[in-house]
């Protein structure tokens, strides 16, 4: 088994402007997903990122400068999962039917190991 | 803050839970900040709920989403105050209110519901200051009151959403401009604006009771918090009119037949065909002694007409020996009352029992002309059943097809196919009577 963090990208306005029983009925859609995943053991955990950019280090003539934010930025992170899984072949296929991927892409990553 | 590890999927999220919780939290935050804040109360109140949406994803819903809900509003709340300038002398009161709120959220305690109640009662009489138009109030009721979403909203009220909007932007607009209190109406004016509120509410009930879209048959608990509203006016000597009791006993007798209206599969199942055994009996008493208070005034209003005739089939052992001739004369005053293409529709089913199927389908003929009608499935489908029983199924399943391509939620779209397929099944049988001759009965 492989360890993957799982990156959910999103627009920005992706959420914006839904009735409360929309949103009620896409937090259960999640719901569903996540508990599937759990109860199979692929599912290690799962955080929400603070909104806006976060900071970016960057080093310039000798100084760490923080860079951006990038206001041009439409695309925002939501939160990351971890999961593990046996290979990015099984990977994708239990991110397949996340619902997610009716609000924005997926990124998933295997953690290095090995080093 | 919420959420710690443990927490991971441990809460559940009961239906209708976001649109409930909606109501509540604006109605309380409207009487801790005053009504001229309603938009800001709103606006508090939907960015808690978006905070749930973007967190339970990865972390489960929390143990107490309600609570979590209140604390998450409490501090936006908070925020706010701290931005607003019209806050400063009040500043210490609110702030002491949203404290209490949040520490009753916190702590556990049942929120009382009377006061509950009371609050969403004053929210809705709010709704309807003098000025605003009659569809304004009622969508503001149906926004701030029972949750609904603009386009929702906008279904109910047989509107489109940008005009939703534009009202909803309008009626906030003039109630910040106004010195209103959170605080029921004067006995004397009650009556115009309670009319409003009992239209919200027959709205709220009417998509519980037939969904416009999604996958179910009834969403019960969005019918059930109409039930409990209406229960409410009725229960307040200011607003227990007979147009109260009226809309309450028609709710309850149209709730009083959800047990046998849903199949054991959940499939829809028509008047016709229930097992009025399933028909709950308790909610029929209390529907009909909500229909006696209801006719102790001289008003007759829509909601009498509508509960006689839902009180008429309450009192019929089953469908055949309904007494369709009282019900048709009802569905005639209501025509009066209301002279809408969908009671001619009604009509003409009581109508079929009572000169025919032939009859009903002729007069069913000119609404196909009705604008409003014209993608409502309803029509078609109540052709397709009358010929069904005049024994042509292949008319009736044209009439199905043509249901069939109108918007409807899947529930009835699973409804109209499987009476499809029975209009199939009986042509086939006729075939297969050719080659083979029927059997003794």
């Amino acid at each position: 088994m492989a360890g993957y963090v799982v990156l959910l990208h999103e627009p920005a306005d992706a959420f914006t402007g839904l009735a409360p029983g929309q949103m009620q009925e896409i937090i259960q859609k999640y719901q569903r997903w996540s508990r599937k995943l759990r109860q199979s053991g692929h599912l290690l955990d799962g955080r929400k990122l603070k909104d806006g950019e976060g900071r970016n280090l960057v080093r310039r003539q000798g100084q760490i400068v923080t860079d951006g934010p990038f206001s041009e930025t439409r695309e925002v992170i939501g939160g990351f999962f971890l999961i593990q899984a046996d290979g990015y072949d099984k990977a994708q296929e239990l991110l397949s039917d996340c619902p997610h991927l009716d609000h924005g892409r997926i990124e998933i990553r295997e953690i290095d190991e090995v080093g | 803050m919420t959420g710690t590890g443990s927490d991971g999927g441990v809460g559940e999220l009961v239906e209708n839970l976001f649109r409930r919780q909606y109501g509540r939290m604006v109605a309380r935050l409207v009487r801790i900040l005053g009504p001229r804040h309603l938009s800001l109360a709103e606006e508090v109140v939907q960015e808690a709920l978006m905070a749930a949406l973007q967190n339970w994803p990865f972390r489960g819903v929390p143990r107490r989403p309600e609570a979590w809900l209140v604390q998450v509003a409490r501090n936006r709340a908070l925020d706010a105050l701290r931005r607003h300038q019209s806050f400063r002398r009040k500043q210490e009161e609110v702030r002491h209110q949203l404290e209490e709120f949040a520490a009753l959220a916190t702590d556990g305690f049942e929120e009382v519901e009377e006061r509950v109640a009371d609050e969403q009662l004053r929210m809705m009489f709010l709704c309807c200051q003098p000025g605003l138009s009659p569809a304004s109030s009622v969508a503001l009721i149906l926004k701030t009151v029972c949750g609904f979403g603009v386009s929702e909203i906008a279904r109910a009220l047989l509107s489109r959403p940008e005009a939703v909007a534009q009202r909803l932007v309008r009626a906030k607009r003039s109630l910040r401009t106004r010195e209103v209190r959170f605080e029921m109406p004067a006995p004397g004016e009650i009556e115009p604006r309670l009319e409003l509120v009992l239209a919200a509410l027959y709205s709220m009930f009417t998509e519980g009771y037939w969904p416009q879209e999604g996958d179910r048959v009834i969403r019960g608990d969005v019918l059930r918090e109409a039930v409990r509203l209406t229960s409410a006016l009725a229960a307040s000597q200011a607003t227990a009119r007979p147009s109260t009791h009226a809309l309450l006993a028609l709710m309850l007798f149209l709730s009083a037949r959800i047990p046998a209206r849903l199949e054991p599969s959940g499939e829809l199942q028509l008047l016709a065909d229930q097992d009025r055994r399933l028909w709950d009996r308790h909610t029929l008493l209390r529907a009909f002694a909500h229909f006696e208070k209801s006719i102790s005034g001289g008003r007759q209003t829509s909601y009498h007409l509508q509960a006689a005739i839902a009180a008429l089939h309450a009192s019929a052992a089953d469908y055949a020996s309904t007494d369709w001739e009282s019900i048709l004369r009802l569905y005639d005053q209501l025509l009066e009352a209301q002279p809408s293409p969908i009671v001619r529709l009604n009509r003409c089913v009581a109508l079929s029992f009572v000169e025919g199927p032939d009859r009903a389908l002729a007069c069913l003929k000119p609404l196909e002309a009705e604008p409003s009608l014209r993608r409502y499935h309803l029509l078609p489908a109540a052709q397709g059943a009358l010929c069904l029983e005049l024994g042509d199924a292949g008319r009736a399943a044209r009439y199905y097809r043509e249901a069939l391509e109108r918007p409807c939620s899947r529930a009835e779209r699973r409804f109209l196919r499987s009476r499809l397929r029975e209009c199939e099944a009986v042509r086939k049988d006729r075939k297969n009577r050719v080659v083979s001759p029927p059997g003794p009965a």
